[in-house]
């Protein structure tokens, strides 16, 4: 049924009917309402036989939830920035012993300076390990794509973060249609673990393994995360059969078959840069926006193919690789044709809005033959301020 | 149809939960809406942004909204401020939280061009009397709604049930009353200006 609801509060209750049997997590901004309100509907009896687990820390959290996932129970638990950072030791063990945990992170900023606000690097810095990575375009798609994560983790036996952003998305109060009990029941069977920790039969579950076959470990991991893609297409796709809207998969194109410039963005941007898009193609400026649903696994061959016949790509890098420059722009510059030509700039750090008009100045000056600085262009730098700075530091001996 | 909403007011005046209230009323008259708060600081006190869309069409975009086709200032002091009046659309509307008249706020900071308007509703002074303290929000959107007819008081009373599920039956009567007085007060004010 569709409500006018917070972000947050839709999420809970989503992951609720996806029935969880273990929810363990530990408060931070702008993550909070979520398990707050998980923790309201487990006091109020709605979630049945669900243990909410009061831990010290997200450490506690997520390794709370490894026992639990490898004791073959359903388990959610949820994020952001510093605590997620806090959780990196345990994530890989997550990964690397095949335990379909969800999460969800609400991007936030990561510290030094502290700051609670909104982009993409607390996510981005735990790329590497081993989860698969989803992001939501807006407060349904999050919603929805909670309910697609429990089916891909279990039936991946992989981790899986749902990546919405902090406030933007979390805090928003929209029109949100909350998958009902039965319609998720009907798509989420009941979880059957592979293997679980049962003291009448015994099994080790992550024993050491030398250099005799840690190789071979990781390529079958290398190899099962690529595989997942296809996965991650056919779980949307048969969300699309149940529940009759478009969620999840690996891309969201909007308008860039004919596209003279190509906007790549990740999470909610992607409906602003969509506005910018109609806003520039009624002034006969041929722009699109492909927005990256799933980011890990990364979809080599879907955004090579996406981008085939595309002049020039503009991505909008929400995190760095400090010393080195974006880091989806890192991603796609790999991965572009050979005949499209990749920029990249760095917005919306912080909390800073990435506003349409921003986006909409963006095409029109990467038309006009506009070349960012290097690698690394802070498209909304008060360039005043920074240089000014800059030009200190320099002068320092 | 499209109206964007900006309401500025200070941490503990309840600026989020009045972008809520008119989100709430607007889907239940069938529009699209998008209550999207600014969190500037969470300190009580501090001076705090939100916005709210409401559409025809169903809404895509997240970010803040810099052309507002209506302005809320909870707190007639952020008025001179900077960015509080940034934006304003040509014949847009100010709502200010105050006793007095907008002539009497040009010292404060409330300038406009022709063509745009302000209007002054005591909210603080009538949460005072209903509710025993001064917060101007139920007021104040109440004022919006008479105002612009974007959504009808029945719709907003409705919202306001909704929003305040644990406030007691007092303090839920005291809010809807205080919708109530400010939607008349600026209807009545309107029809005297005609």
């Amino acid at each position: 049924m569709r409500r006018q609801v917070e972000g947050s509060k839709a999420v809970a209750e989503t992951v609720a009917r996806c029935r969880p049997a273990v929810v363990a997590a530990y408060p931070i901004s702008p993550q909070t309402h979520i398990v707050e309100r998980l923790s309201e509907l487990v006091t109020a009896g709605e979630l049945d036989s669900c243990e909410y687990l009061m831990v010290e820390s997200e450490f506690g959290a997520l390794s709370a939830c490894i026992g639990a996932s490898a004791a073959g129970g359903r388990t959610y638990t949820a994020t952001a920035s510093q605590g997620l950072l806090f959780m990196a030791e345990a994530l890989p063990n997550a990964s690397g012993l095949g335990l379909p945990i969800v999460m969800t992170v609400a991007n936030r900023a990561i510290g030094a300076p502290i700051n609670i606000w909104n982009d993409h690097s607390d996510a981005l810095s735990q790329r590497d390990a081993g989860w698969l990575q989803l992001f939501a375009s807006s407060n349904q798609e999050a919603v929805d794509l909670h309910v697609q994560a429990f089916a891909l983790a279990e039936r991946l036996s992989l981790p899986v973060m749902v990546c919405m952003d902090g406030f933007v998305l979390t805090h928003a109060m929209e029109e949100i249609d909350i998958p009902e009990q039965d319609e998720v029941d009907a798509f989420l069977p009941e979880f059957r673990p592979r293997q679980w920790l049962d003291p009448d039969h015994p099994v080790t579950i992550g024993a050491m393994v030398g250099p005799d076959a840690f190789t071979e470990v990781k390529y079958l991991m290398a190899q099962r995360q690529l595989r997942a893609l296809d996965t991650v297409d056919q779980v949307a796709a048969e969300f699309r059969g149940v529940f009759d809207r478009d969620s999840g998969g690996l891309l969201r194109p909007y308008r860039t078959e004919d596209a003279d410039v190509v906007l790549v963005v990740m999470g909610s941007v992607w409906g602003t840069a969509a506005d910018a898009v109609d806003q520039l193609r009624k002034d006969d400026i041929r722009a699109g926006v492909l927005g990256v649903t799933c980011y890990r696994p990364w979809p080599s061959g879907e955004l090579h193919d996406a981008l085939l016949g595309v002049p020039t790509v503009v991505v909008v890098n929400r995190a760095l690789a400090l010393g080195s420059g974006g880091v989806l722009g890192q991603d796609v510059r790999v991965t572009a044709p050979a005949g499209t030509e990749v920029r990249e700039v760095v917005m919306g750090l912080g909390g800073r809005p990435v506003a349409r008009s921003g986006l909409v100045d963006l095409v029109i000056d990467v038309l006009d033959g506009w070349e960012p600085a290097g690698v690394l262009d802070f498209r909304d730098l008060d360039e005043a301020v920074a240089h000014h700075e800059l030009a200190k530091e320099e002068a320092q001996p | 149809m499209t109206m964007d909403v900006r309401i500025h007011g200070r941490g503990g005046q309840g600026v989020v939960t009045a972008a809520e209230l008119l989100s709430l009323a607007a889907f239940d008259q069938g529009l699209h809406a998008q209550a999207l708060p600014s969190f500037g600081s969470e300190r009580t006190g501090a001076p705090v942004v939100s916005f709210c869309r409401i559409d025809e069409h169903p809404i895509r975009a997240h970010d803040p909204l810099d052309a507002p086709d209506v302005i809320v200032v909870q707190d007639p002091t952020l008025l001179s401020g900077p960015g509080v009046l940034a934006g304003l659309a040509d014949d847009g509307v100010v709502v200010v939280n105050s006793a007095r008249t907008p002539q009497e706020l040009a010292h404060a900071g409330l300038h406009l061009r022709d063509g745009q308007r302000a209007v002054c509703i005591p909210a603080s002074e009538l949460a005072r009397e209903l509710l025993g303290r001064p917060l101007p929000n139920t007021a104040l959107v109440g004022a919006l709604v008479g105002l612009t007819g974007v959504v009808g008081l029945p719709a907003l009373h409705k919202a306001i049930e909704q929003r305040f599920t644990t406030a007691s039956d007092d303090v839920l009567a005291a809010n809807l009353q205080l919708a109530s007085d400010a939607y008349a007060q600026v209807q009545e004010r309107e029809r005297d200006d005609a």
